[in-house]
């Protein structure tokens, strides 16, 4: 029996960074907000303190903040030939759940996308030709939002997190010592940029010597403490190395606990309610409105949440999939190439290479979670890629998030993977060794797509994701090239030796990638070529809204999370200035 | 229906939020757990005291997962992936095997954060873990596949008794797949599980019953759950001096605990 609830102008399916943010956004204009998630409460002191967070087998590897795949997964597979299977244990991605979801447990990197980023397309047309953009199958195609329109979104954003780092470009003048690749800001970082330790300050050394342009990784670890603007107080990072996979205990990192709850929560007319995962958007017969959400709680009580606006602020996947199971949208078929809901299913390409001294103690157990000197010269169009068989790119960071000893035990070409060599050469490199890692962009492609799995169903009984995916050669060419730059750099810090671990073969579950899955619901100027339009609104249904990566075409050679979070303060900006007035579409079709 | 206006006061006049609103009772079980109850918040960011998630460490020390016959094995494959040598502790003294004993007894063992239901193909490499056995079932049909593929292919003695040469033949054996094992078991699969939970015993805070000592952590240099290090970012090359701690401290500040 369905319980019907009284109805609310906004319910938010997930309470991550979009939930967050949007939660704010509309509460602040007088909105009553519900926001609905799956997992439970979380907060520093209890769930991540500072006597216990540094567990790298508990959080890591026994996946005590992620997504308990147990009574729900997706399935995958590279190609539309095979048969997709559960991913039956999490490892390329680590999915987010409970309050704050993949914003407690992400390091922190926030970036913005190269204006070229948004017009992914148009530019490399003109610069390469049209069959930049089309071989391989590619599918890739321009935003229909701009850098500049989103510029003071993702100013906001910087500011909500007293993002660390130094501006390379401000209002169009080149900084030293930023990024000078980056469009214009409008103003400088909140704080400034975190001090560098041994191996970033070397790896900088180099690649400044190759005539590259190093600068330090912009960071929500705080290098000093800061008062947002919703009053949240941060502290200054003490470098324990435990960010990624982790909570911080420090109140150091940008996440929805240390930066918008303590002031949402107070909210008389926001109510949050755990352990309740939203089965379906409900909608008019005609489908063209949703009248609010059925969800059901851990208690296995189901419930009508009618609400005059539905936001979808769950992960990527689960944006994707609640559509598909809510019968909005048509869902794209590869073959055919008709329909939209699922298409464009990209992710990122990264690969690395290690760096073992004899003569350096680098103490990679002092880290943080951007804590990296980069360089960008090899990302988005920032070079020529003439003759190069590829678009896209992306940065190259000597990087140290830590030392944790499990997952970042590195040891040299040929070492093997136990035995006494296995554990000499551990004992001899750890504090000697670190990596540099390319963090590439991945194009959108035919082949690459979300849909409904006809086989494999969760616990209640509906289809699970089901996520084909491979990386193409346009990646794997991108990929190769960065991280022979990678490698010159590297050999340019005067190592005993080095090890190039490449992006090769297809699209592996197994061993841990990043948690950027982009696409499936993206935007564009028109029904006929997006799920979205550029406020992050769904073509078919107008009062309901896909917050999250899944808008990217494709994605970029940036962690995603300060563009995610601008677009939901673009998206937010429009909401109260024009479709709270007249609710209906934003951008006419 | 709910029509398409909005009315911006409605909070105000109490039609929207449920009146069971307040901050609820802390969970007795945490995220990354199913089963924790559902909870309504409003009006605050609820906290209360004493119920702090503290890490789930192992205790007592007798084996209450592994045979007799199986703890044989593991302690003898465990001894040759990570072995003992002056320059540090072998995976056997680092007192893993107690530790697989008791993630195997535990919510690891039970397949907590795998997804078991069928069906069950083969797959891909790429497709990663594809067993129906949750890791305790794994260990347990595998030591037994490999026992019995040990007794035929060396007149009958167990992985345990033969010479260090020949077990690494096994191990290898294992690893590449070249031993095919039978009773459901990919052996490729089951060794890349048993290698890391080596690993992971071997270097994971002590709380989790390995990590003797922390003998590991001071081997490699790593010095644990330590908490604080920014007057050591800008000492570039300097050796940190601390020695290691775990959350239950270090034998210099805790009388003995360890």
């Amino acid at each position: 029996m369905t319980t019907t609830l009284p109805p609310v102008d906004a319910v938010l399916v997930g309470f991550g960074w979009t939930g967050a943010i949007m939660g704010q956004q509309l509460c602040d204009e007088g909105l009553s907000v519900v926001a609905l998630e799956r997992g439970a409460w979380r907060d520093t002191p209890t769930d991540f303190a500072t006597t216990f967070a540094q567990d790298e087998l508990r959080y890591m590897w026994r996946h005590h903040l992620f997504q308990n795949v147990s009574d729900d997964t997706l399935t995958i597979r590279n190609n539309t030939s095979q048969q997709a299977l559960p991913m039956r244990h999490l490892g390329s991605f680590l999915l987010g759940t409970g309050v704050g979801s993949g914003g407690v447990h992400w390091n922190g990197q926030i970036w913005r996308f190269l204006p070229s980023d948004f017009l992914t397309k148009s530019h490399n047309q003109q610069r390469y030709g049209a069959k930049s953009v089309t071989d391989y199958d590619l599918t890739v195609q321009d935003w229909g939002v701009t850098y500049d329109e989103l510029e003071p979104f993702y100013d906001q954003f910087d500011k909500l997190c007293g993002t660390s780092g130094t501006a390379g470009n401000l209002k169009g003048q080149i900084q030293p010592g930023g990024n000078p690749f980056e469009g214009p800001r409008s103003s400088e970082y909140p704080t400034p940029a975190m001090p560098q330790t041994y191996a970033p300050t070397l790896f900088g050394v180099a690649a400044a010597g190759l005539g590259h342009h190093p600068f330090p990784h912009p960071t929500g670890n705080l290098s000093e403490a800061y008062t947002n603007p919703l009053g949240a107080q941060l502290g200054a990072c003490t470098y324990c190395g435990f960010c990624e996979k982790f909570g911080c205990g420090n109140y150091s990192k940008a996440s929805p606990q240390t930066t918008v709850l303590p002031y949402l929560m107070a909210k008389p007319n926001f109510t949050l309610k755990t352990e309740s995962e939203v089965l379906k958007v409900e909608l008019t017969p005609d489908r063209k409105r949703a009248t609010g959400v059925t969800y059901v709680n851990s208690a296995g009580e189901e419930f009508f949440q009618p609400a005059e606006m539905v936001i979808l602020s769950a992960y990527v996947l689960h944006n994707v999939r609640l559509m598909l199971l809510s019968g909005i949208g048509q869902p794209y078929d590869p073959n055919a190439g008709t329909g939209q809901v699922g298409r464009n299913y990209a992710y990122q390409t990264t690969s690395s290479v290690n760096v073992f001294f004899d003569d350096k103690i680098l103490n990679p157990f002092i880290g943080a979670g951007a804590l990296a000197t980069v360089i960008d010269d090899f990302n988005g169009d920032n070079f020529d890629h003439t003759g190069l068989g590829f678009i896209g790119g992306g940065y190259i960071a000597g990087m140290v998030t830590g030392g944790r000893p499990i997952e970042m035990m590195y040891t040299p070409q040929g070492t093997p993977a136990w035995g006494l060599e296995w554990k000499h050469a551990a004992a001899k490199n750890y504090l000697k060794s670190f990596a540099i890692a390319t963090h590439g962009s991945c194009m959108s492609h035919r082949g690459n797509y979300l849909d409904l799995d006809p086989t494999y169903r969760d616990t209640f009984g509906r289809p699970m994701l089901r996520m084909t995916f491979d990386f193409t050669d346009n990646e794997h060419k991108m990929s190769d090239y960065l991280t022979d730059r990678a490698a010159e750099v590297a050999r340019a810090m005067n190592p005993r030796e080095i090890k190039l671990n490449r992006r090769t073969g297809s699209w592996n579950v197994i061993p841990y990638q990043t948690t950027h899955n982009t696409g499936g619901a993206i935007m564009g100027d028109n029904p006929g070529n997006s799920v979205v339009n550029k406020y992050l609104q769904l073509w078919d249904v107008p009062n309901v809204f896909s917050l999250g990566a899944g808008a990217f075409p494709q994605n970029a050679g940036y962690n995603p999370t300060g563009t995610v979070a601008a677009l939901t303060y673009h998206a937010a900006a429009t909401i109260k200035s024009q479709y709270l007035k007249t609710p209906g579409p934003l951008v006419q079709a | 229906m709910v029509k398409l206006t909005f009315n911006r006061r409605r909070f105000l006049v109490g039609g929207t939020v449920a009146g069971t609103a307040g901050v609820a009772a802390a969970a007795s079980l945490h995220d990354g757990e199913l089963g924790a109850p559902p909870q309504t918040f409003t009006g605050a960011v609820p906290w209360q005291e004493g119920t702090a998630d503290a890490p789930p460490g192992a205790s007592g020390t007798d084996f209450i997962f592994f045979t007799t016959t199986e703890r044989a094995f593991i302690e003898a494959a465990v001894g040759r992936l990570i072995p003992n040598d002056p320059v540090g502790p072998g995976a056997v003294e680092a007192n893993v095997p107690f530790f697989l004993d008791r993630q195997l007894a535990g919510l690891y063992g039970q397949g907590q954060h795998y997804y078991l239901g069928g069906p069950w193909p083969k797959g891909t490499p790429e497709q990663g873990y594809q067993s129906r056995f949750s890791p305790a079932q794994l260990y347990r049909a595998a030591i037994a596949a490999i026992d019995r593929y040990v007794g035929s292919t060396f007149n009958g003695a167990a992985f345990s008794g033969l010479a260090a040469a020949d077990q690494d033949k096994v191990l290898k054996g294992l690893e590449s797949g070249a031993i095919v094992l039978d009773g459901g078991v990919d052996s490729k699969t089951f060794f890349a599980m048993l290698l890391q939970n080596t690993k992971e015993g071997y270097l994971s805070d002590p709380i989790y019953g390995g990590n003797k000592d922390m003998g590991a952590w001071k081997m490699i240099g790593f010095p644990g759950a330590h908490y604080d290090y920014k007057e050591w970012v800008s000492r570039h090359g300097e050796r940190v001096p601390f020695p290691p701690v775990g959350f239950k401290g270090r034998p210099g500040w805790t009388g003995g605990l360890r």
